[in-house]
């Protein structure tokens, strides 16, 4: 581990403006902001991060679970993934996001990882992670061994030739289904972020993963008012029962009435280069009977651009089950 | 359960201290070099043989507090929780398995609840309330939770128990299904690569029902 300094800024203004300075927000980032540091000290370990300043945020009064005044929830940056997943508002309006937390990682890093951390999770992406590889995330221009490498887990959605790493996260593609809005502080003042919009497709810039800038602290995110009636579901698929990333995963919240479904939100994780939501499959159900027909239907239409590599041609059948059964136990639930 | 006993001597040698004492000659000198002042020393020890040690460039001046006891300490910013618990202060029932936050076997609390102390820098936990596999019971006074892992021999090398055990004291106060697939899964964190599972999910469940 490259040596760094330490600080803990006293507020959230002098935590924008002490990691105003860096060069870069993105891969590369001379300063980082650390909270839960299950991502950052793993890969400050393996020298992929090499910050030369850590700024602790951990302190700062960020870890509230609060109603928001339109009827939804805010939800602050440091709010552990375990007391969000058990956050009793979030299990009975939001239980998608719920069951997404508590499918991911183990209870100790549950623990320790947070809302703004998860957002920012890294790829597992095995040539991502060996200094001795070359990696167009890592380090631009150097190349991407996975294309023709070892793949079986990376992307099949959203790749470019310079890239195909895989988004790990599990509580991102719930809060895409729910349609969360990440608060970021910056130099220039608070903005909201669709969380659409956060997340950036590799394309010629894969060391550009979100579009936060130096100085830019995530304060806290927004879930919209609960849909009532919704049915919500997260299904991942996994090489084991239990702590690993997910092969295939699908956030889905419906509503259904009189058979027919009235409202779709459908996410997918392991399977995109980042939270990857279908408004393909969102609109080939919205306005049709809730059967397996239709389910199917809506899972191809999620699937129709995937790309297979050399070893995760599985994953686009996969990702269709999963789909297909998420839509199911939810219709069905 | 614990290596760093006050009354360890000739007549009664810790783990570690045999170890250091009777291994081969090419392992003997590995571990000396790597554990010179650890080899003997007892946690109380230990902060007199930081405040004399070497000074640390750009170290950084942190209070520990560790099963109800601070410890004043001067850390390298790079010192994890584990690292700091292990050789700053020489309480080594924590172990060190994969240091990435993959095996659990660094696993101790903070604030009473269960982290991955390989993942975390000690500098972030200054004031903090930790405690480790030695603050939960003595030889004399087994926690139930070590008890139970006796009782049904929930281990076979023994590496991963520390932190099975301070996974599994967690565990009592989080919520938990009652069957064993429940337990299985809040304990998947905690790797055992002697295969030990079904004892430790029978020595939880004992616990869980006795309690």
């Amino acid at each position: 581990m490259h040596t760094f300094k330490f600080i803990r800024p006293q507020d959230s203004a002098a935590a924008v403006a002490a990691a105003a300075r860096a060069k870069t927000a993105q891969q590369g980032a001379d300063v980082r902001f650390v909270a839960g540091g299950t991502t950052l000290l793993d890969l400050m370990k393996l020298n992929v991060e090499t910050p030369e300043r850590v700024l602790d945020i951990n302190r700062l009064p960020l870890d509230k679970i609060e109603a928001a005044p339109d009827g939804g929830l805010k939800i602050g940056a440091t709010v552990r993934n375990s007391d969000l997943a058990h956050h009793p508002i979030v299990q009975r309006d939001y239980s998608v996001l719920s069951q997404a937390i508590l499918n991911g990682a183990s209870a100790q890093l549950r623990n320790m990882a947070t809302t703004a951390g998860n957002l920012l999770q890294r790829t597992r992406c095995a040539y991502f992670r060996d200094t001795a590889m070359p990696c167009n995330k890592r380090e631009p221009g150097t190349g991407c061994p996975a294309i023709t490498g070892s793949n079986r887990t990376l992307a099949i959605l959203g790749t470019s030739e310079h890239c195909i790493a895989t988004n790990p996260s599990d509580m991102c593609v719930a809060m895409a289904a729910l349609e969360a809005t990440i608060h970021v502080q910056g130099p220039k003042g608070p903005r909201a972020v669709l969380i659409g919009d956060f997340h950036l497709l590799p394309g010629n810039t894969p060391d550009r993963e979100t579009v936060l800038e130096p100085g830019d602290l995530i304060t806290h995110v927004t879930l919209p008012p609960p849909i009532a009636g919704s049915k919500q579901v997260y299904l991942k698929l996994r090489d084991r029962a239990s702590y690993e990333f997910a092969l295939a995963s699908a956030a889905v919240v419906i509503t259904v009435a009189s058979g027919n479904v009235t409202r779709a939100r459908i996410a997918l994780g392991g399977v995109g280069t980042k939270p990857w939501r279908s408004h393909e499959a969102e609109a080939a159900l919205a306005g049709h009977p809730a059967n397996h027909a239709n389910f199917r239907k809506a899972a191809e239409a999620a699937l129709r651009n995937a790309k297979p590599q050399s070893e995760n041609g599985f994953k686009i059948e996969l990702a269709r089950r999963c789909l297909t059964h998420a839509l199911q136990m939810a219709a069905t639930g | 359960m614990k290596d760093d006993d006050p009354q360890s001597g000739p007549s009664n040698p810790t783990r570690r201290a045999f170890l250091v004492t009777t291994g081969g000659t090419a392992a003997a000198t590995v571990i000396a070099a790597y554990v010179p002042a650890h080899a003997s020393i007892t946690a109380e020890q230990s902060d007199a043989a930081a405040a004399t040690a070497p000074s640390i460039e750009d170290a950084v001046p942190i209070t520990l507090r560790i099963n109800g006891k601070d410890h004043q300490l001067r850390v390298d910013p790079r010192t994890t929780l584990l690292d700091c618990i292990r050789e700053t202060v020489a309480l080594t029932g924590t172990k060190k398995g994969c240091d990435h936050g993959q095996c659990g076997a660094c696993t101790v609390h903070v604030n009473g609840r269960r982290v991955n102390s390989c993942l975390s820098l000690a500098l972030m936990h200054d004031g903090e309330e930790i405690t480790t596999i030695e603050g939960l019971g003595t030889p004399d006074a087994l926690h139930p939770m070590q008890a139970a892992f006796v009782a049904r021999d929930g281990y076979q090398c023994g590496y991963c128990t520390s932190g099975q055990i301070m996974s599994a004291v967690a565990l009592l106060k989080e919520p938990c299904g009652p069957d064993d697939a429940a337990v299985k899964e809040l304990m998947s964190g905690n790797i055992c690569r002697c295969g030990a599972y079904p004892n430790i999910v029978a020595a939880i469940q004992q616990v869980r029902k006795d309690t």
